[in-house]
């Protein structure tokens, strides 16, 4: 256990300390979240009588849509650079691999939303930085990160990578979207943790339910 | 002494959809033996030591490490392998020194400083360990990776095509490398083109033709001139 500990960390810390360097990966999530918060704000500007009514739409869809970039490059980089034969070579169950990338695809997510939910509340006039939204999108990203994270791995050895990432992370991550628009709109409406108990319950069955998943998968996903 | 063979290598078959790349290998390799895998491209070398180094399963056949099959227990058999292929298995945006350190950790190695300070300086790099792997030649990079790969004193050494890219200073440096690093007792499988460089490090010469081994000799009854025409017989003229 304390072996594959040391992987996941080991991975966690070369890719946070790769980031840390290059910031290729928080530069493209935050620029095109930031781009696509100017279009829905100009859009919803001239046609929604009231911005707040969308914002948790804006907010997750944002979220994911800027998550996708992030976890597309989660595998590519280490394919293109040869560097993903190193990491399966490590003598521990492949599934620590993927619990080290997973680990810091979520953190990259969770950074881009802290960076993002100011400027939300900026744009929309609504509060979103409350401790319950931060709990919902804790949740919501972690299932996000779970999914995306399988699924990066398994669309790297196919020829149309980039497409078939979100092809194949969104009809999947729709139970969590639902959940976190839903839920987001309730704590606006002024709603408590206890008022959406279904919803955080989705959630932490959703959560669970990817990482046994992935855990189990993992070494038939990133095998050629 | 044993005289089991190391690995043993037993009707073994990989195919990609319908294109079989592997028709049936046999091989026993004897622990401290240094084999050149000679072949065209296309032949099945990659494909093989990819499926040594448990990269990947095997359509048909057996691959047994130390009497362990690999596909029973390939955590434990990843333990005993380094591999040297054409990509160094190493991050541009770290230096040398955090590369090797993120492969300690990753075997789980104890006193991993000591041991990565050895190494560079064996392969000629202590001096520039700070510096980001990108800022590296290919000479160097792939000196790194022949440290990355021994960083755990593995029992059997895999170099695919090792020389990939190389400059023919850079190619005998490493060559000469291999020689002082990778000791008489460890097991070397290596594919390359170069008749010469194979034989330099080999005890054992193959030749993998169309999935199957189509030669298999001593190297000390071969010198370059004379296995020239017995690799163009067995794969065509020119091909190497």
């Amino acid at each position: 256990m304390k072996r594959y500990l040391q992987v996941i960390w080991a991975v966690l810390w070369k890719d946070l300390r790769i980031e840390s360097r290059t910031k290729d990966v928080f530069t493209s999530m935050a620029v095109f979240a930031v781009l696509a918060l100017l279009i829905f704000n100009f859009a919803f500007e001239l046609r929604v009588p009231d911005k707040a009514m969308v914002t948790p739409g804006v907010l997750w869809v944002t979220v994911a849509f800027a998550g996708v970039l992030g976890l597309g490059r989660a595998f590519i980089t280490e394919k293109d650079k040869g560097s993903l034969a190193g990491l399966l070579l490590a003598p521990v169950d492949r599934s620590a691999v993927y619990f080290g990338k997973m680990l810091a695809n979520l953190l990259f997510i969770l950074v881009v939303e802290l960076f993002l939910l100011p400027l939300i509340t900026i744009f929309f006039n609504v509060p979103l930085i409350t401790p319950a939204l931060l709990l919902i999108l804790l949740l919501g990203t972690i299932g996000f990160a779970a999914v995306g994270t399988t699924f990066s791995a398994l669309a790297v050895n196919t020829r149309a990578r980039e497409v078939l990432l979100p092809v194949l992370l969104f009809p999947v991550m729709l139970p969590v979207l639902v959940a976190g628009i839903r839920s987001t709109i309730g704590l606006l409406e002024g709603d408590t943790l206890a008022d959406l108990g279904n919803w955080l319950q989705l959630f932490l069955f959703y959560d669970l339910l990817f990482l046994v998943v992935a855990f189990l998968t993992f070494d038939y996903v990133v095998e050629e | 002494m044993t005289t089991d063979p190391l690995i043993e290598i037993a009707g073994l078959q990989k195919a990609f959809g319908r294109h079989r790349v592997l028709r049936g290998i046999d091989l026993a390799i004897p622990a401290g033996s240094a084999i050149a895998l000679y072949g065209p491209n296309g032949a099945g070398k990659t494909t093989l030591l990819r499926i040594l180094a448990t990269l990947s399963r095997p359509t048909g056949g057996s691959v047994r490490v130390a009497g362990v099959d690999i596909a029973a227990n390939p955590e434990g058999i990843r333990q005993h392998l380094g591999l040297v292929g054409h990509a160094p298995l190493l991050y541009d945006d770290l230096s040398a020194a955090e590369n090797l350190g993120f492969y300690a950790r990753l075997y789980g190695l104890p006193a991993a400083d000591a041991r990565i300070a050895d190494l560079l300086q064996r392969v000629g790099l202590y001096e520039r360990r700070r510096d980001l792997v990108r800022t590296f030649s290919r000479g160097m990079v792939q000196r790194l990776a022949i440290a990355r790969a021994l960083l755990h004193d593995p029992a059997i050494l895999l170099l695919d095509e090792p020389d990939t890219g190389l400059d023919p200073q850079a190619a005998e440096r490493m060559t000469a490398l291999l020689r002082e690093l990778g000791g008489s007792a460890r097991t070397i499988l290596m594919t390359t083109h170069h008749l010469e460089r194979g034989l330099d490090l080999a005890d054992r010469v193959l030749i993998l033709a169309g999935g199957r081994l189509v030669f298999d000799a001593s190297a000390a009854t071969l010198d370059a001139a004379g296995l020239r025409p017995l690799y163009d017989h067995y794969v065509g003229t020119g091909a190497a």
